[in-house]
């Protein structure tokens, strides 16, 4: 069985949980012998390729001579046409691309198809043209290589998706990491949010990671409920060198938040929280490690309530200092407003950290030992800390049985029930 | 008496190095060696050599007739020690003509007169006692970081001992009254006041290049033809300035440096001005009368007051934890401590949090290592954090 995946990032050059979790995914899938074609829209040239053939979406050249595939055009413009891409791109571009003549004139397939594209790899301020723009490339590779069946990860590989499908006819499965909802609350971008539900109407399965974003799915875009399957994500067991834990330079307990600092994290419940455990206990440090937009507002109001020298903000971390971050770290709490799955806790736990999720996570749904709360409730979220940092039987306890727990979570479970997905399409190849 | 008295600022601050959130408890060196170095290079090559070789050059030439007055900041002088010596030469050889003031100020160019007045006096004696050693000379006026000034400042510094200090003419404080005599502090009469014509000195400081200001090119001919314009009972001009604006601020290209070699002549020759130092005029002058100011008042920006340093959240909670410090730094008295209490203080640190982007923003912005006030917050707590590590030890 051969799979035309598409993703946006892959590790080592990750913003979020999506790389980490393509990762694991392609890494199990290749233990039943699952072939992966992996289309990114940037490679770097340091991305583990153990397991997956992995493309640079930005590689492909595309020539004027490989354009008269008059087929690929065909399909390619049929599609650009039913989507809703196109309006996101600045209105003399749009003018351009709307009258059908175009694809056909000789103006704008000099000016955008001559050589390679570069893609940013990033959530840029070009993203809806950059997310049209790989829907192209994507059904030129589509065209020209062999695979059984199309599996695309998020909002933005969805266009690709669709146009890889278009152009093979072969079956298509998109999988939601997350949705618009979890992501701007009720403020969904409009734009966003038809491509993810015209990923899915396209699609012929779809995969939730959790069953809180199976029911959105269901209900928030309206797509039948047979058709959606949850597939929840697993963490990659990890082997750090011996030597490798940190000494802790200083002497206090230190709780740790390790995420993008934007709403859909509840970046401000943490600082709410560590304002109270603060001022019961001075002896404790916090720290936010990562970067977003709600950042700066956060920064202000640690400032404001007068805990900075005890609040850190570690900015955004990678690679191995993650685990570093870990080792320095006796709590870690994630909490989510709305959270589709959320590997991190999982990560903590790997490394021997109590964690406490929000109840509004999908991580929630598989993990025993983890204290949940409410995001909102910040005066349980306190107590929660507060009760990890004292009681030493308690965080002992979460300790042991959260490693063993995390350790039953493997990414071939998860990989074998997107396998069995794919046969359900495919029957047994 | 009529006569023009130039002051400049000498200063430059240790600057942080990027400090991680990992760094906290593990590294106790916090100064960005290679920027401090590369930028204390790079304006001793554009302005403090070629200025002071100006300075030299025309002090010899109109001997007694032209005089001025430097402040240089402890933190300052560390530097030159550390990476231009030459510039501390050039210094010392216009303190030695006889005809070149130091004023008095804090070791590190710092707020601690807001704040903590111990820690206040203790840093003027130890600039008293650095210029004392560099230079073989004992200040007698007081300079104020940033002219930072209050009845209360003026008092303290009236109690030290000085007969006289500077700060800024700011137009809320002086109302109907001009900047251009000689006040007293309103609780101690016996401190002298000087305060900055803001008008003269930043049309030199700021606009001297700019080619949409009205006035451009700025001649020494049409300067002393507004000096003669002045009001025939002004009795002193003061022009206090950033010593940076010659070669750095204004670079050599916009003429700056011919223009002050044609200063004196040009005053001397055309009116009735002389050239004095702030303690040559405290001694000779009587005042015209007190100078409230019941608030602080500095020369930064439109509002002339602290906001560049102080008043957002993150300013005063970097500042409320620093001075947090000082009784257990006392306490310790270890020299790399108290060495790094010192540096940490410095005005600079707290202008990089300015959040006020829009009015004066540009001015912040150039001077600013960090891309955001944000930025230099985080980094500057997570140093502090540190050394609150070490002094809780």
């Amino acid at each position: 069985m051969k799979v035309l995946m598409f993703g946006w990032e892959f590790p080592p050059h990750i913003t979020g949980g999506l790389g980490t979790a393509c990762y694991g995914l392609t890494k199990g899938l290749s233990n039943f012998g699952t072939e992966v074609i992996f289309v990114v829209p940037k490679t770097y040239g340091d991305e583990d390729l153990k397991h997956i053939q992995l493309k640079d979406a930005g590689d492909v050249v595309i020539t004027e001579k490989r354009m008269q595939y008059e087929e690929f055009w065909d399909k390619f413009r049929y599609l650009e046409v039913g989507s809703n891409l196109i309006p996101y791109m600045d209105p003399e571009e749009f003018a351009k691309i709307y009258d059908k003549k175009i694809f056909l004139g000789s103006e704008y397939r000099e000016q955008v198809f001559k050589t390679k594209f570069t893609f940013t790899g990033s959530y840029g301020k070009d993203l809806f043209q950059e997310v049209a723009r790989y829907a192209l490339i994507a059904s030129y590779i589509a065209a020209s290589n062999n695979f059984d069946i199309i599996h695309a990860h998020d909002w933005l590989t969805y266009s690709a998706g669709i146009a890889a499908k278009e152009v093979s006819g072969k079956p298509l499965v998109v999988h939601m990491h997350a949705t618009e909802f979890d992501r701007s609350g009720d403020n969904i971008n409009q734009g966003v949010y038809d491509i993810e539900r015209a990923g899915m109407e396209a699609a012929d399965k779809v995969i939730a990671v959790s069953n809180l974003t199976r029911k959105i799915i269901i209900e928030r875009y309206g797509i039948p409920a047979e058709k959606v399957v949850t597939v929840h994500n697993s963490v990659e067991p990890v082997t750090l060198p011996e030597d490798f834990k940190l000494t802790k330079a200083f002497k206090e307990k230190t709780v740790t938040f390790l995420g993008r600092v934007t709403f859909q994290k509840g970046p401000d419940y943490f600082i709410e929280a560590a304002k109270k455990v603060i001022d019961k206990d001075p002896n404790v440090r916090f720290v936010m490690a990562g970067s977003g937009d709600m950042l700066n507002r956060m920064i202000k109001r640690v400032a404001k309530h007068g805990i900075a020298t005890k609040f850190h903000f570690a900015g955004f971390l990678k690679g191995q200092e993650v685990y570093e971050m870990f080792s320095l770290s006796d709590v870690y709490v994630m909490p989510s407003v709305s959270e589709p799955f959320g590997i991190s806790p999982l990560e903590a736990m790997m490394s021997d950290v109590p964690v406490i999720i929000s109840k509004q996570s999908g991580v929630a749904e598989v993990l025993k030992h983890a204290l949940k709360v409410d995001f909102w409730d910040v005066d349980d979220m306190a107590d929660a800390i507060y009760g990890l940092l004292h009681y030493e039987g308690l965080s002992k306890m979460f300790k042991k049985y959260g490693k063993q727990e995390v350790e039953n979570l493997r990414w071939e479970n998860s990989a074998f029930k997107v396998r069995e997905v794919y046969k359900s399409l495919l029957g047994d190849i | 008496m009529r006569t023009i008295c130039f002051y400049f600022q000498v200063h430059q601050p240790f600057r942080l190095k990027r400090y991680k959130f990992f760094d906290i408890g593990n590294d106790h060196y916090y100064y960005n060696d290679f920027e401090n170095k590369t930028i204390m290079r790079k304006v001793a090559e554009k302005c403090y050599l070629p200025a002071n070789k100006t300075f030299l050059d025309l002090i010899n030439e109109y001997g007694n007739n032209f005089k001025i007055a430097y402040s240089i900041s402890g933190v300052a002088i560390d530097q030159f020690e550390m990476y231009a010596p030459d510039v501390l030469d050039s210094f010392r050889a216009l303190v030695d003509t006889g005809k070149v003031e130091i004023l008095s100020e804090t070791y590190s160019h710092s707020l601690s007169a807001l704040k903590n007045r111990e820690e206040f006096e203790r840093q003027v004696k130890l600039h008293r006692d650095k210029v004392k050693q560099v230079f073989g000379v004992e200040p007698k006026v007081f300079r104020n970081t940033e002219l930072i000034y209050s009845d209360w400042i003026g008092e303290y510094v009236a109690d030290m001992g000085y007969k006289g200090m500077i700060t800024e003419g700011a137009k809320h404080v002086l109302g109907w009254k001009s900047p251009n005599y000689l006040y007293c502090n309103a609780i101690n009469p016996k401190l002298k006041v000087l305060l900055k014509n803001f008008k003269l000195s930043d049309d030199i400081a700021f606009r001297f290049s700019n080619h949409d200001w009205q006035e451009f090119p700025l001649t020494t001919e049409k300067f002393v033809s507004w000096l003669n314009a002045l009001d025939p009972k002004d009795e002193i001009i003061n022009l206090f300035m950033d010593y940076e604006t010659f070669g750095e601020h204004q670079w050599k290209e916009t003429g700056i440096f011919e223009f002050l070699k044609a200063f004196p002549n040009a005053v001397l020759k055309y009116s009735n001005f002389k050239f004095n130092t702030p303690s040559e005029i405290v001694k000779k002058v009587d005042p015209v009368g007190a100078i409230h100011v019941p608030y602080p008042i500095s020369w930064a920006d439109e509002e002339r007051d602290l906001t560049a340093w102080l008043g957002n959240e993150l300013q005063d909670e970097a500042f409320n934890n620093l001075y947090q410090c000082y009784d257990r730094v006392k306490e310790i008295n270890d020299p790399e401590i108290w060495k790094d209490w010192l540096y940490l203080q410095t005005s600079d640190h707290f202008y990089y949090m300015c959040t006020k982007w829009f009015s004066d923003g540009d001015v912040h912005k150039y001077f600013n290592p960090y891309n955001s006030p944000y930025e230099a917050f985080v980094n500057y707590m997570n140093i502090l954090s540190d050394f609150i590590i070490r002094i809780e030890k």
